[in-house]
C-alpha cells in the first residue's frame, strides 16, 4: 500500500508518504518531525473525528426560537462509522430545556463514546 | 426614554466585548454591553465545530461551549447586560460620550460613559464586494449566512453546493454541508495557495474528496430564478484562460471570499480607520484616534483564532480602565510594517512595559526568518518553520529592548 497524506499537526503541513502496512510495517517518510509518522499511522490504521452536528429542538416557542439544538461527540469518533453516528443525531429529538454537557446519547453505536449538548437552552 | 450612566459601555456581546467587559469590572469599574442579537456569544453561537479553546482554556472546544464559558464568568458580576439592543450612534462630542440604544425591551435607551469600547467584530465579503458576473438568481449565501440557517435555524440552504473562496468558514461549511447529506461540487480559489487553515483542508475536503480549484477565478453564475451553475477559468501566468473554462452545475453557492471588520458606527463617531486592517487606528493602550473609544477584537482586525480575541480584547479593558484611572502613555513608539508583513496591531508601543503585538504575513514560506528592527537595528532575530497569511503571529516586546528608543524611533518587522 501507498498514501500521500498532509500532516495536519502543526501549519507547516508535511507532504507525508506511507507505504507498506498489511503484514508488513508502516514506513513512512517526508515527515520532519516524529509527529508526523505517529499522524500517518493513527490516520491509516485506526482514523478519528470529532463529531459535531445538531439535532431537532422540540419545544421552541416564540419566546425560545431555537430550533436545533448543537452537540458533540465526547471523543473523536472512528471515522469510518461517523455516517451512522450522524444518522442517529438527525433522528433525535430533544425538548428544551437543555443544559450545555447533557448527554443526548449514552455510548453511541456500543463504541462508549457519548452524544452531548454543546449550549445551554431555554 | 431610559438614560443610565456608566464608567465604561461595551458595544458588542461576542467573545471581544465580553472579556473587555470582565476586565473592566474586575479592575472595578461600572461596565455595560449591549448586544444587538437576543443572547451573548456572537459568532462563536453558530460555530458548532470543535477547535476553539486550546489557548484560553487549555481544552479543545466548541464554539458554543467557549461561549458559554466566558457568559458563565460573566454570572454574578456587576455587569449589565442588553440583549436584543441595536446601538444607533456613539455621540463622542461632550465631556461624556452617549450610546443611543434601541430594543423591543428597553426601548430607547441613553447609556452615558467616560469609556466605550468597540467590540463590534467583523462581516463577511459578499458577491457585489468581489463582483462576480453572471445572473442573480436565489441561492448565493455567504458561507457564515449558511452556518447560521443550517446550524441555528435548521434551514438546508441547498442540495448541490460549489464554494466560493478557500477561507476557513467556506472549508467548514462544506464539511458541514456534506455532514447534512448535500453534495458539494467543488472549492474555488482564486490565489495559488487556499486562504484557510491546512487542518481544514484535511479535514473539511479531502475527507470527503471535495476538489480544491487554486488560481481560478469564477466568472460567472448561471440560473435564472434558481442557480443552475457556476463558470470557473483559470488563471495563468496572471492572465484568465477563457478556453480552459468550465461549468460546474449546482444549486447553491457560498462564499468564503474575506471578512471586513464592522465600523459603520466607529467612522460616525469619528474614529480614523487603517486602510490596512480596516479597523480603528490605535495607539499603545488599544485606543482609537477618539480619546476614551477603545477597540479590540475582529472590529479592530479579523483574528484566526477566538482565543487571541479574548486576550487582545482583556487588554483592550485593562487599558481602558487605566485610561479612565487617569493613566496615559508615557510616550509611544511607532510599530512598522517592514517586507513581507501586512499591518501590525496596535501601530504603537509604549517603551517601559511589556507590549503585545498581533501581525500577519503577506507570504507563504517554510524556514523564514523574523527580525524585529529598532531604528533599522536588529533587536531580535528568529527563525520560523512555516509562515502563511492565514496564521496570525505575536511577538512580546520586552521593556528592556524598547529602551533605547528615542522620540522619532520606530520599530520594524519584517520577514524574510
Amino acid at each position: 500500500m501507498r498514501r500521500e497524506l498532509t500532516c495536519i499537526t502543526c501549519p507547516i503541513g508535511c507532504a507525508l508518504l506511507a507505504e507498506g502496512g498489511e503484514g508488513e510495517e508502516l514506513r513512512v517518510s517526508g515527515n520532519r518531525c516524529p509527529r508526523g509518522a505517529a499522524y500517518a499511522r493513527e490516520e491509516l490504521l485506526s482514523p478519528h473525528r470529532t463529531v459535531t452536528a445538531t439535532c431537532r429542538a422540540l419545544g421552541a416557542g416564540p419566546s425560545s426560537p431555537a430550533r436545533r439544538i448543537p452537540c458533540r461527540s465526547s471523543a473523536p469518533f472512528p471515522k469510518e462509522r461517523v455516517g451512522e453516528l450522524l444518522a442517529a443525531i438527525y433522528a433525535l429529538e430533544v425538548s428544551l430545556p437543555v443544559e450545555r454537557g447533557r448527554v443526548l446519547i449514552r455510548d453511541a453505536l456500543g463504541l462508549g463514546i457519548n452524544v452531548v449538548a454543546t449550549r445551554t437552552l431555554d | 426614554m431610559k438614560e443610565l450612566g456608566f464608567d465604561a459601555v461595551v458595544i458588542g456581546g461576542g467573545a471581544a466585548g465580553m472579556a473587555a467587559a470582565l476586565e473592566l469590572e474586575a479592575q472595578g469599574k461600572s461596565v455595560a454591553v449591549v448586544e444587538r442579537e437576543d443572547r451573548l456569544g456572537g459568532i462563536l453561537c453558530q460555530c458548532i465545530h470543535a477547535g476553539f479553546g486550546l489557548v484560553e482554556f487549555q481544552e479543545e472546544l466548541t464554539g458554543p461551549e467557549f461561549a458559554e464559558r466566558l457568559e458563565e464568568k460573566m454570572r454574578g458580576r456587576a455587569i449589565s447586560t442588553y440583549c436584543g439592543c441595536t446601538v444607533l450612534g456613539i455621540d463622542t462630542e461632550g465631556p461624556e460620550k452617549i450610546v443611543a440604544c434601541a430594543s423591543s425591551a428597553h426601548g430607547v435607551l441613553r447609556l452615558r460613559a467616560k469609556a466605550v469600547v468597540l467590540a463590534m467584530g467583523c462581516r463577511e465579503r459578499n458577491r457585489g464586494n468581489i463582483r462576480i458576473p453572471g445572473t442573480r438568481p436565489a441561492g448565493v449565501f455567504t458561507a457564515g449566512l449558511a452556518q447560521r440557517l443550517v446550524n441555528i435555524e435548521g434551514y438546508v440552504p441547498g442540495r448541490d453546493a460549489v464554494v466560493i473562496g478557500s477561507g476557513d468558514i467556506g472549508l467548514i461549511m462544506a464539511r458541514r454541508m456534506s455532514w447534512i447529506g448535500c453534495k458539494v461540487r467543488a472549492v474555488i480559489e482564486i490565489l495559488p495557495y487556499p486562504s484557510g487553515l491546512t487542518r481544514n483542508i484535511v479535514q473539511c475536503l479531502n475527507d470527503f474528496g471535495i476538489p480544491l480549484y487554486l488560481s481560478y477565478l469564477t466568472t460567472n453564475i448561471y440560473g435564472r430564478d434558481r442557480v443552475e451553475g457556476i463558470e470557473a477559468t483559470p488563471i495563468e501566468n496572471g492572465a484568465l484562460a477563457p478556453a480552459k473554462a468550465f461549468r460546474i452545475p449546482c444549486d447553491t453557492v457560498l462564499l468564503s471570499v474575506g471578512l471586513v471588520p464592522e465600523n459603520e458606527l466607529s467612522r460616525d463617531a469619528g474614529v480614523a480607520i487603517n486602510p490596512m486592517t480596516n479597523g480603528p487606528a490605535v495607539d499603545s493602550y488599544l485606543m482609537t484616534s477618539v480619546p476614551g473609544v477603545f477597540a479590540c477584537g475582529n472590529v479592530l482586525h479579523v483574528h484566526d483564532l477566538v482565543d487571541y480575541v479574548v486576550e487582545e480584547s482583556r487588554r483592550a479593558g485593562r487599558f481602558a480602565a487605566a485610561w479612565l484611572g487617569g493613566s496615559r502613555p508615557a510616550r509611544e513608539v511607532r510599530v512598522k510594517a517592514g517586507p513581507n508583513v501586512r499591518y501590525a496591531a496596535p501601530s504603537r508601543v509604549e517603551p517601559g512595559r511589556d507590549n503585545k503585538l498581533y501581525f500577519r504575513t503577506m507570504i507563504v514560506k517554510n524556514d523564514a526568518v523574523l527580525e524585529i528592527k529598532l531604528d533599522g537595528k536588529v533587536l531580535r532575530s528568529s527563525k520560523k518553520g512555516h509562515v502563511q497569511p492565514s496564521e496570525m503571529m505575536t511577538i512580546t516586546l520586552g521593556a528592556a529592548e524598547l529602551e533605547g528608543a528615542g522620540l522619532d524611533s520606530a520599530i520594524e518587522i519584517a520577514i524574510t
